[in-house]
């Protein structure tokens, strides 16, 4: 039998009948004495040349693992010129030994693998190229955008508005508190840390501005865009990824029904709706958190806080914080697509293509908003 | 070979009709491997197996059979252990699962494999790894016989050694049904479930694997422990047929006993028009 529990260990003894060896075996061979069952063969001297005997009749267990060793000995032996000989074996035994002669396997030779200098290059190249095609992907994917957002211009009735409002929930509302939480905090450390140098000089009152301008300008709608590309983004990617793993993507496709239009339009056309709402609360909360520790820490009364932030900040400062946002979403949500489309059959590229998802939207957003800030500076806002 | 059920190796065509050995209760549970007693699962409010009782006998081939959404797949995992039962006790080589210690399970599942209905291959993995997981985590074997067995067993499902290293997403459906009982096999299972084996198969392939799974059943005392739809696979391969319905075991007995069966369910599966087809 297979697996026993109490096996008994694999013995083998020298005899001789005439001038032909004979080893005798005996205890169980099966695959949990398999380890002892190749060491006794192995340690096995057949005296003389020509035929040798193997007594099986002793054996008290034996499964496939224990006759594959029995039938490699031989193999070994009937190399080396002598003729073997199994004796004692029922007709369930002689069987399984004739299965084993039938599906003798062959010897498997794996690939080997090889690091040179030319393959690093090799693997640079190819990262380069699949960097090219990523972008090509992209904007693959926007064109398409473009067509079926031109198409539901048409015929609204293509838009699939309860998938959109579903995606809006997900992406916006459940991201409300966690966005909200982050930026206060953020506030907070702003003004504390602005206060604790401004204070130095005698410019208290300072730290609104300073608070004020970078966090309408900049860090609201990054760390709002941040936190999408790890909560949305990683989503988008596995859920498209899921759906190519399980065909479903091939299934639209053969349905006649087009990917952009089903599945990305309405995760992107959220993602863009939500974002520049994140972004607004982002601000609020964080300026929020800066005046709590301007009045707490520096003694600016939330009175002077709001009229000085009336003073400093214009409608202009906001606006250019936000308008980024809808872009800062785009990239999220076609990255997140583009990388779920790119999902193999094995779960392990499932993994990879939602990490690469994030990395890359997280660098991209950033990315983008440095073109911003250049393109503002240039204009003179 | 101790514990081998003393039956001769019979050819195929006289297995259907079963061997005087396996009637008579008190002989059966004797002989058991696994029985199931009174074994109850229900989700939320809706019972799926009330008091079932079974037993599956060492060196059978028992198929199992019951219409869509009767429990099949529900009673296996709960032999398995993956499914809670609110009442009952099982027991797989004598020993109670609900009572069973950590080193107790580890035995048991060292002893049984398992053919999941999709294969349930590991998809990180090459073929040929895969088979190897059970032997890695029990055994400690050299890599050279790892791989030779891996091959080995790879041979013995039909399957070409050059899909050992292709990934799980590289086979085709057929491929990976295969692939998947050569890793329930890797341990040289006394006891395997198999979990609709032959559908998405070829007939010739299909034939192949119940041949292969009665080949090994009479070489090494497999018991085997099929869930199957397969009319074929039920008439040359197993030795009692069990019929799920009506949440318990409706029916068991060899095809013959199935055929004379006046069961509503059970006489339009066994004698229904398709049926009578074939056999």
């Amino acid at each position: 039998m297979a697996f026993k529990e109490n096996s008994t260990a694999p013995t083998l003894e020298m005899s001789a009948e005439g001038d032909v060896p004979c080893l005798r075996l005996a205890g169980d061979w099966v695959i949990n004495r398999l380890t002892d069952c190749e060491a006794v063969l192995a340690d096995a001297k057949v005296p003389g040349e020509g035929r040798v005997r193997l007594d099986l009749s002793g054996l008290s267990g034996l499964d496939t693992s224990g006759a594959w060793v029995l039938h490699r000995f031989r193999g070994a032996q009937e190399f080396n010129g002598r003729r073997v000989q199994f004796d004692g074996l029922d007709d369930k035994r002689a069987i399984l030994f004739e299965e084993l002669e039938k599906h003798h396997p062959a010897v498997l030779k794996s690939e080997k693998h090889s690091y040179s200098l030319a393959d690093m290059m090799e693997a640079w190249g190819r990262n380069a190229i699949e960097a090219m095609r990523d972008g090509l992907a992209m904007l693959h994917i926007l064109g398409s955008l473009g067509a079926v957002l031109a198409a539901i211009l048409v015929q609204p009735k293509r838009l699939r508005s309860v998938s959109a409002a579903v995606q809006f929930e997900r992406t916006c509302i459940g991201a409300v508190p966690i966005v909200m939480l982050m930026s206060f905090l953020i506030g907070v450390i702003i003004s504390q840390q602005g206060g604790f140098y401004l204070r130095q000089f005698g410019a208290d009152l300072y730290v609104v501005d300073l608070a004020g301008v970078l966090v309408l300008r900049e860090i609201g709608v990054i760390l709002t865009a941040i936190m999408v590309a790890g909560r949305s983004g990683s989503a988008i990617t596995a859920e498209i990824g899921a759906m190519r793993m399980r065909e479903e993507v091939d299934a639209l496709h053969v349905i006649g029904m087009q990917v952009t239009e089903v599945l990305i339009l309405p995760r992107v056309l959220a993602l863009m709706l939500a974002v520049p709402v994140l972004t607004f609360l982002s601000d609020i909360a964080s300026l929020f958190g800066a005046g709590l520790v301007a009045w707490a820490y520096l003694d600016i009364n939330p009175q002077p806080f709001m009229t000085r932030l009336q003073e400093t900040v214009t409608v202009q400062t906001f606006v250019v914080g936000l308008i980024k946002a809808p872009f800062m979403a785009l990239i999220v949500g076609l990255i997140a697509s583009v990388e779920g489309l790119k999902v193999g059959g094995s779960a392990e590229s499932l993994g990879k293509r939602t990490t690469m998802a994030v990395v890359k939207a997280i660098f991209l957003v950033i990315v983008v908003d440095g073109i911003f800030a250049v393109f503002f500076a240039a204009i003179g806002v | 070979m101790s514990a081998e059920p003393s039956q001769s190796v019979r050819p195929s065509a006289q297995l259907a009709s079963g061997t005087p050995k396996l009637q008579g209760s008190a002989q059966i549970e004797k002989d058991s491997i696994l029985s199931v007693r009174d074994v109850t699962v229900g989700f939320g409010n809706k019972l799926i197996l009330d008091g079932l009782d079974l037993d599956v006998v060492r060196g059978e081939i028992l198929g199992f059979v019951g219409g869509s959404g009767t429990g099949k797949s529900v009673l296996m995992r709960t032999i398995l252990g993956l499914n809670k039962k609110r009442r009952g006790s099982i027991e797989v080589f004598g020993r109670n699962m609900d009572t069973a210690t950590e080193g107790e399970m580890t035995m048991v599942r060292r002893r049984w494999g398992v053919l999941f209905q999709q294969g349930a291959l590991f998809s990180s993995l090459t073929v040929k790894q895969n088979i190897q997981v059970p032997m890695r985590e029990h055994l400690h074997l050299s890599q050279r016989l790892m791989d030779e067995l891996a091959i080995l067993k790879l041979d013995l499902v039909g399957l070409n050694p050059d899909a050992a290293d292709k990934f799980p997403s590289e086979l085709s459906g057929g491929m990976i049904k295969r692939a998947s009982l050569a890793r329930a096999l890797a341990l040289d299972p006394d006891l395997v479930f198999l979990d609709e084996p032959t559908s998405g198969l070829d007939p010739i392939g299909a034939a192949a694997f119940d041949g292969l799974i009665g080949q090994l059943s009479k070489t090494l005392g497999l018991t085997v422990y099929m869930v199957t739809h397969d009319l074929d696979s039920l008439a040359s391969v197993c030795n009692r047929i069990a019929v799920l319905g009506d949440k318990k075991v409706l029916a068991i007995g060899t095809l013959d006993e199935m055929m004379k069966n006046d069961h509503p369910w059970i006489e339009s599966y066994f004698r229904g028009e398709r049926a009578l087809r074939r056999v």
